[in-house]
Formats: structure tokens, C-alpha cells, sequence
């Protein structure tokens, strides 16, 4: 064997197996190969380390799967480019993520996602999972290759934050993509009921005089698509849910027979439209923050399983798109950095335990992706070594200079989180370390 | 979850540092502006209509929507305190986006600015500008809110409480009643904030479900969809404007219909007490949400609004500029 | 100062200086708010004076404004006769600094040309920053610095003076 690292001494958590356990991991070219002790124990026969990461006092865990991170390439490098977002995927032990097709150009040929996937090939890079558009320049009128775009690396089907107003489309987009077993993510939101809107439509909407987007605007998305996935069998996954209806209305169908998927954002998961504050341009998001109900549902639903996953939605904004009145400030936050401090808070709050609140970042939203099989979102011996290490005790001050991506806007500047990644392998390759004084080579 | 900002219109000390929404300051600020607003509507009554307050500082009336009316009555405000004032319209919806709105404010700032008199087409956009001084270090320039979005028109909702008390003299044995659009009305906000903060017992709003914000009841007014009813016994009844593009479409049907059902007539003013007091912000649509026998009329004090409103200005514009 | 001077004997020595020097039919009064009102509507009565007592607030047009900003209570300024070519004479507790005159002539143009204005005070304390000087007053007298004397009125109308200590 070429190089053997040893990570020593940690807190060993996967949740695929629901595994939490004092343990040594052995990496080798690129690869688990072995659990031990902390004796150095269960290194398997042959192997020869060649360094040593100490995980004292921390947890060692599969690196992090994220269902949406925009890296804002092609088309919008002014606001982060594939190096500084990668840069804060390893940061925030993020080793695989889907990006969502709303690139400019739109991601609706195969020769841009072969060019993204090319250009994200780097081993210091997070796995780029993109996903394709579901109709030509996400303009829901007609469907794109599909098959060509999967078989150039797209893991999916979706429209980002735009919706297939013509029903008709929908049903046979949706029909088309059941063809092939091709999984088609969507975010359940009504055009009409959305259109001017910029905050939920609730009491902080009327007292602060902004647009209302009501409940309604996704439950009436949902149950359509419900309705069409019953008719259509395809594999469905629901993007950002935000209201505790919406939640309602997926586990019902559930019981029903329909299966679908949904995830949930880190910032639905923690703040509600007070959060807006006086204007605050950081909590102008899609969906919007809705009340403290659909938060504590969300909270719920995640932590039951209800909501299978949760995703940064990672979506880097110059401080022109930020810097505005509050209705004309661009949507989105920054997150690759929060998602698993914000899994950590959530966990430590709803007094969960660390397989059940790590599934929902790691083997969860892989099985989404469909590359848990492949041993993406475990620990698994023999897959590719992909591992975050984090130290659960130590804090993350979210300020602009502690954040590597070039995105500096998010709602949750100024706190203090709980759990810092310490080191972050992909393909057992150190594609993060916060100090490197720890590592020692023999 | 998050640490709510500190209300950035006041100080550590609870001063008026600018005045963004009636939202969110005390009462002894409301009541403070109103007596303070008393000599100065002294001052138009005199040879020389100004006092030398603001002599040498530069008022920029910064409208990003046209309103002629509003920016004349800080226009006025303003040189009767003896500042230099400067208008500028800019059009936000011209084809060629010129520069950012903070862009605008740092050039005007660089200018010396001393106060700016906002209009603004978006909600809280003068909430960002106060938030970019601050964090440039450029508090002493001082912003007034002229109206945001369908957020706040403080100065508004304070000139109707000045009207209020000079007819009615004390607020805490009053039932008024908001009618008309408070959807989208950035003064019936400032209105429902201050009659609440100045301890009005019942404050109604009237108006179709269509034109109703949700949740408006946890502003703490009654909601009434009948009018005649919303009317009855109230001391006070504030009309709002309906602006033109929605007197036909998905909000409501037609003009004729909206009068028929909301607009103040004589016979619908008498459900009122025989002494109620009839106030407007102007400029009234005669025929659709008022009828001109009472915005003519003996109760109608919508000029004498015009007139306080001036006072008003001065008192904030006063008590803003100085030390 | 040893003893605190009596305002009400003040006020009648004010009153028999003023005497000889006023036109009953023509001469009007303009008080300084607060104290200085008082005095002109005691006089009013003591000179038999004609015309109505006018009142100024002069916080519009003190030279503090931007250190001081606008101060709390401000009253309104009344001047219920004709300014234009009238005999004035301006009415305040105490004279110091003359900055609060200044203000008070100021305003007073403001409502018109007068012929004339004079200055009548209860008490001349020295101190004075501009050229101000007053054209009646009963009294001269010094006060240390961080002390000042507070006019009072009692419920049935006497006047009388307090030493306020900074």
C-alpha cells in the first residue's frame, strides 16, 4: 500500500448503521480499509502508516452530502467562482453535493454539465452531483435530452426556482422523466400565488408592509404534484418545504402510497419571518420564512424522518444583490459552512441523538442523490474515503472573514454555532484541515 | 431566533435619532413631537413665516417616487426653518438603472447632506439607508421616512394624531375607524400604530376582505366588512385613497361598485356620532371612496390636515436637526 | 450673595422706574417665557398699561440649537398687537449673558418693525457675552458661576425667587 493515514483516537458516528463508537479509522489509497481501536487494533494486514491525524476529542463521521449548493458557475462568477466554493465545502466537510440547474447558461445541454463536471474534477474538490434541467432554459415549455444529460453526469431533473406553470407540461415532463427512472426535484411553489411576493404572508408581512406569499402558494403546488406523481409514478423529491401544511400534506400522501422525498433548509429550519427583523435583506429568502408553526413542524418532520434531508441551499450573493431595499434584494444565503453547525444546533435543541441528526446530511440526502450505493454518505469499508472530522465543543463565529465562501450573506452573521470541522478527506485525500500541526507523518 | 437590531431610529438614550415608523416609539415621543409641533404652527401666522433653526443646513428631499404634494410639504417645512432645501426625483423605473440607492446616498452625503426626506417606492428602504449611515459612521446625517413601500408614512400618521387632538382633545375615549385600502396603505400602517400608541380604546378597520393585509387584527383594531356597521357611534373616521389601479381587476370590481359598498356618503357619515370629525390624506378620489357632499362638509377637517401637516414636519425636522 | 433678594419688592421698584417712561395707551409688554411673562402681566396691571401682554418662547431662535438641540416644552410665541412702529419693551426675570435678549429681539422682527424696544429686568446679574444692556432693572447684583436664581409663582400669584446650585 502507497499511503496509509490512521485518524486516531476520535469518536467514530455513522449513521447508515447507526454506529456511534470509540474508534481508529485506516484510510488507503483512498479508501477505508479498516476500524480499530485505540490501540491501533483492526488496521487491516499490510498496512503501513505512513501519517497520523489525531481526532482526540472529536467526531469522525462521513464527509457531508448536500441536495443543493449553487456554485454560481458558469455565469455568475462576480459572485463566486468553483474554487471559493469548493474551498467552502471543505470547509464546512461537505464531499458531495448537487448543484441546481439555474446557471447561466441554464444547465440544459450536455456539454455544459460535461464542462462543469470537468472543472469541478480536481481531488481537493467536493463531488459535484449537477442537476439538469427538466425543460429548455427552465422555461417550462419544452422538456431537455434527458438521457443525453444523464448520461453526462446529471443526477437528476429540476427547474431550480422556477415552476412548469402549463400543467400539461408538468404531467408529461414528469411523465417523460418516469420513462427512464429518472428522479425529477422540484420545488413545490404556485407562480400566481408567489408572483410580487417577498415574505410570508402573515402578521410581520402586513405590519412591515411587504407582499405576502401565502401557504397556500406551495400546497397548492404540492397537491398537483402529488396528484400527477400518483398518476405518473415518478420519483419525486419536494425542494424546500417551508409550511407545516405542506409537511402534512407529503406524509398523508405517504400513507397513501405515494412515495415522494423532501428536504428542508438549515435556515426554515431555524428562523421564522420575525427574523426579518427591521428589513434585514439576509432573511430575504425562497421560500420565505414562514411562522413559528411550520418552523416547529419542520423541526419535527426532520427529525422524525418525515423530511428526509437537509440542505445548506447554498447560494452565494454579492453585496450589490444584498445591499438593497428589502423587496429588491436578491433571494438566497450562504451556507456550505453552516450546514453542519446548524445540524448540530438543531440536534442539541430537539435532544437527538448524533446518528439521527447526522442521517439527515450524510446517507439520507445520498440515497437522494443515489450515490449511497456507492458508498457516498457512509463510512463504508472499501468505499471511497470521504470524512469529515469536527470537533463537537468548539464554536464557529459566522463572520465575514471566517466564511470562505466568496457569499458573505446569511441570516445567521454574528452568532456563535456549535461544532467545527477540523478536517475534511475526499477519496482519503485531506481536502481540508484547519491546522495541520496535527497531522504528523512517520 | 435571531437578536433583533436595536430600533435604529432611536439612540441608547431612546431619542429620535430619524423618524422611520411611528412602529416601535413610545408614547412620550409621539406626544413629545405633537406638543412640540404647536408653536411652530404659531410661526405661519407671523410677517416672516421662518425661524432660523435649520439655517445652513442642507435638506435633500429624496424621492424615488413622485409625489408632488408630499415633497412640498417638507419643501415648505423645511425653508420655514431656514434650511437650503434640494429636490431630487429620481425614477427607479426609468429603462437605464442608474446607480445603486446607497450609491445615491453616499455621493449626496459627500455633499454635505444633513438631512434626507425619503420616498420610496419599496418597503423599508429607508430603514437601509439609516442602517448604511450607521454603519458608516454618518449618523449626524439625519433621514426621514416619506413614505415607504406600503410600510410607513410616520409623518402622515402623525399630522392625523395632531388633527385628532386639536378636535378631540384627548385620545383615551375615542373609537376611530381606518376605511378603504389598508392593504397596500403605508398610512393606515403609521395611523394603526400611533392611535394604538396613543391609547385609542377601539380603532376599526373597514374594508373588503380583498384589501385587508392577513393578520391585520394582531395590529390590534377590530375588522369590519360592512361599513354602515364599522361606522356606527365612531368619533373620528379616517378615509384612505384607492389608487387607480386597483379600482378594477382581481381586487375589486369597479369604482362604482367600491362606492357603493365603501365609499363615505352622508347617509352612511350619519351612522357616525353627530360630532365625528372626517379626515383624508389626500388627494381624494370625489365619487369613489368619498363623496364630495362630505369631503365639502362641516365634518370634514381634510384641509385644516394640510395645515398641521406642516407644523408637524417642522416639529421633526426641529427636533432632528439640532444637537 | 447673602441674602436672596425678594422679588416682589423688586418688582415694585421695577415698576416705579418704568414709570415715568411709559405711554399707558401706547407702550406694549413682551414677556420672555416663563418668568419673564409673569412680571409683564404683574406690571401690565402695576402701569396700567393699555395693550395686552405679549408672550416669546425664544427656543427657535437660541444660538445653542446645534450643540442643545430643540428644548423640551417649547411654547408658543403669542403677539396679540401690532408690532409695526410700536413701543416695546421686553420683559425677563434676569439678565446674564444677553444671548436670550439677542434671541428675543431677533424674534421680535420677525412680526414687524418696531419704533422702539426697550429692556426691563427684575435683576441685572453681570456676566453679559454680547452688548446688551438693560434699560430698567431694580436690582444689580453678582452671582457666583454654577449658581443662577429660579423665578417662582405661587398659587395665588407671588413671585418669588429660588437659588438653584448647578
Amino acid at each position: 500500500m502507497s499511503s496509509g493515514l490512521h485518524i486516531k483516537g476520535g469518536r467514530l458516528v455513522d449513521p447508515a448503521t447507526k454506529t456511534d463508537i470509540h474508534a481508529d479509522l485506516f484510510i488507503a489509497d483512498g479508501r477505508l480499509v479498516g476500524v480499530g481501536d485505540h490501540h491501533g487494533n483492526g488496521a487491516p494486514a499490510g498496512f503501513e502508516v505512513t501519517s497520523v491525524l489525531d481526532a482526540t476529542g472529536c467526531v469522525v463521521c462521513p464527509g457531508l452530502v448536500d441536495l443543493s449548493a449553487r456554485l454560481r458557475e458558469p455565469g455568475f462568477e462576480y459572485r463566486a467562482t468553483l474554487e471559493s466554493e469548493m474551498a467552502a465545502a471543505a470547509a464546512g466537510g461537505v464531499t458531495s453535493l448537487a448543484c441546481p440547474p439555474d446557471t447561466d447558461p441554464v444547465l440544459d445541454e450536455p456539454g455544459l454539465v460535461e464542462m462543469l463536471t470537468h472543472r469541478a474534477r480536481l481531488p481537493e474538490f467536493a463531488r459535484v452531483h449537477p442537476v439538469g434541467a427538466l425543460t429548455v432554459g427552465l422555461n417550462g415549455e419544452r422538456l431537455t435530452e434527458m438521457a443525453e444529460l444523464s448520461e453526462a453526469g446529471c443526477v437528476a431533473f429540476g427547474q431550480a426556482h422556477r415552476s412548469i406553470v402549463d400543467t400539461q407540461v408538468l404531467l408529461r415532463a414528469l411523465q417523460y422523466a418516469a420513462t427512464f427512472d429518472f428522479p425529477v426535484w422540484l420545488q413545490p411553489q404556485d407562480k400566481f400565488l408567489s408572483r410580487k411576493g417577498v415574505a410570508h404572508d402573515g402578521e410581520v408581512a402586513a405590519r412591515l408592509g411587504l407582499a405576502g406569499i401565502p401557504v397556500a402558494a406551495e400546497t397548492i403546488a404540492i397537491a398537483s404534484l402529488l396528484e400527477l406523481v400518483r398518476i405518473t409514478g415518478t420519483r419525486l423529491h419536494l425542494r424546500r418545504i417551508s409550511s407545516a401544511a405542506g409537511l402534512a400534506m407529503i406524509v398523508a400522501a405517504r400513507s397513501a402510497g405515494i412515495n415522494v422525498t423532501c428536504e428542508v433548509t438549515i435556515n426554515h429550519l431555524h428562523l421564522t419571518d420575525l427574523d426579518i427583523g427591521y428589513f434585514n435583506a439576509h432573511a430575504r429568502l425562497d421560500p420565505p420564512l414562514r411562522s413559528q408553526n411550520d418552523r416547529e413542524a419542520l423541526r419535527a418532520g426532520l427529525a422524525s424522518g418525515a423530511i428526509n434531508a437537509l440542505t445548506s441551499d447554498h447560494t452565494p450573493v454579492d453585496d450589490d444583490g444584498k445591499q438593497m431595499p428589502f423587496e429588491e434584494a436578491e433571494t438566497g444565503a450562504t451556507g456550505l459552512e453552516l450546514l453542519l453547525p446548524l445540524t448540530l444546533k438543531w440536534a442539541a435543541e430537539m435532544e437527538l441523538p448524533l446518528t439521527t441528526a447526522l442521517a439527515r446530511v450524510t446517507c439520507d440526502p445520498a440515497r437522494i442523490i443515489g450515490t449511497f450505493n456507492k458508498g457516498a454518505g457512509q463510512l463504508k469499508l472499501g468505499a471511497a474515503a470521504d470524512v469529515c472530522v469536527f470537533d463537537p465543543q468548539a464554536e464557529f463565529l459566522v463572520s465575514r472573514d471566517n466564511l470562505k465562501s466568496q457569499g458573505k450573506n446569511t441570516p445567521f452573521l454574528g452568532l456563535t454555532l456549535p461544532g467545527r470541522v477540523r478536517y475534511t478527506l475526499i477519496d482519503g485525500h485531506l481536502a481540508y484541515g484547519e491546522t495541520w500541526s496535527d497531522i504528523s507523518t512517520t | 431566533m435571531l437578536d433583533t437590531a436595536a430600533n435604529p431610529q432611536l439612540n441608547a438614550h431612546g431619542e429620535l435619532l430619524h423618524l422611520l415608523s411611528i412602529e416601535g416609539l413610545p408614547r412620550d415621543v409621539l406626544m413629545r413631537i405633537l406638543d412640540t409641533a404647536v408653536p411652530f404652527s404659531e410661526v405661519a401666522e407671523r410677517e416672516v413665516k421662518k425661524v432660523p433653526l435649520l439655517r445652513g443646513k442642507s435638506v435633500f428631499n429624496l424621492f424615488f417616487e413622485n409625489s408632488t404634494r408630499t415633497r412640498t410639504t417638507f419643501e415648505i417645512a423645511a425653508k420655514r426653518l431656514s434650511a437650503d432645501v434640494i429636490n431630487l426625483n429620481i425614477n427607479t423605473s426609468s429603462a437605464s438603472k442608474g446607480e445603486s440607492l446607497l450609491d445615491t446616498v453616499d455621493n449626496l452625503a459627500a455633499m454635505q447632506a444633513d438631512m434626507f426626506v425619503v420616498r420610496h417606492a419599496s418597503s423599508g428602504a429607508p430603514y437601509l439607508i439609516a442602517q448604511h449611515l450607521a454603519a458608516t459612521q454618518r449618523e449626524h446625517i439625519r433621514v426621514i421616512n416619506a413614505g415607504d413601500g406600503r410600510h410607513a408614512h410616520p409623518t402622515q400618521g402623525l399630522l392625523d394624531m395632531y388633527t385628532i387632538r386639536h378636535y378631540k382633545k384627548d385620545f383615551t375615549n375615542l373609537t376611530i375607524a381606518v376605511v378603504g385600502d389598508i392593504l397596500h396603505s403605508r398610512v393606515a400602517r403609521s395611523q394603526i400604530h400611533a392611535l394604538i400608541t396613543l391609547g385609542v380604546p377601539e380603532v376599526r378597520v373597514i374594508a373588503p376582505k380583498t384589501l385587508l393585509p392577513i393578520g391585520v387584527e394582531r395590529m390590534g383594531v377590530r375588522v369590519f366588512n360592512d361599513m354602515k356597521e364599522g361606522l356606527r357611534g365612531v368619533d373620528v373616521v379616517m378615509m384612505l385613497r384607492l389608487q387607480n389601479e386597483r379600482m378594477q381587476g382581481a381586487l375589486l370590481p369597479s369604482p362604482q361598485e367600491y362606492f357603493k359598498s365603501y365609499g363615505l356618503t352622508p347617509e352612511k357619515l350619519a351612522l357616525a356620532k353627530p360630532d365625528a370629525i372626517v379626515m383624508h390624506p389626500g388627494p381624494m378620489n370625489r365619487g369613489v371612496e368619498i363623496d364630495s357632499a362630505v369631503a365639502d362638509g362641516k365634518q370634514a377637517v381634510i384641509l385644516p390636515q394640510v395645515t398641521f401637516g406642516i407644523a408637524v414636519r417642522m416639529a421633526v425636522m426641529a427636533m432632528l436637526g439640532g444637537g | 450673595m447673602p441674602t436672596l433678594p425678594d422679588a416682589e419688592t423688586l418688582l415694585a421698584e421695577l415698576a416705579a422706574v418704568m414709570r415715568p417712561s411709559v405711554d399707558p395707551t401706547k407702550t406694549a409688554l413682551v414677556g420672555i417665557h416663563t418668568g419673564g411673562v409673569w412680571i409683564a402681566e404683574r406690571l401690565r396691571t402695576m402701569l396700567g398699561l393699555i395693550q395686552p401682554v405679549g408672550a416669546i418662547d425664544v427656543s427657535f431662535y437660541r444660538d445653542d440649537y446645534s450643540q442643545r438641540g430643540l428644548s423640551a416644552n417649547t411654547k408658543a410665541s403669542q403677539i396679540p398687537f401690532e408690532v409695526e412702529g410700536a413701543h416695546i419693551v421686553i420683559v425677563d426675570d434676569v439678565l446674564n449673558t444677553g444671548r436670550t435678549i439677542r434671541a428675543a429681539i431677533n424674534e421680535l422682527f420677525d412680526y414687524g418693525r418696531p419704533a422702539k424696544v426697550d429692556l426691563a429686568v427684575l435683576i441685572d446679574r453681570g456676566g453679559r457675552e454680547l452688548p446688551m444692556a438693560a434699560t430698567y432693572f431694580a436690582q444689580a447684583t453678582s452671582l457666583a458661576a454654577g449658581q443662577s436664581l429660579a423665578l417662582e409663582r405661587a398659587v395665588a400669584g407671588a413671585l418669588s425667587f429660588r437659588l438653584v446650585e448647578k
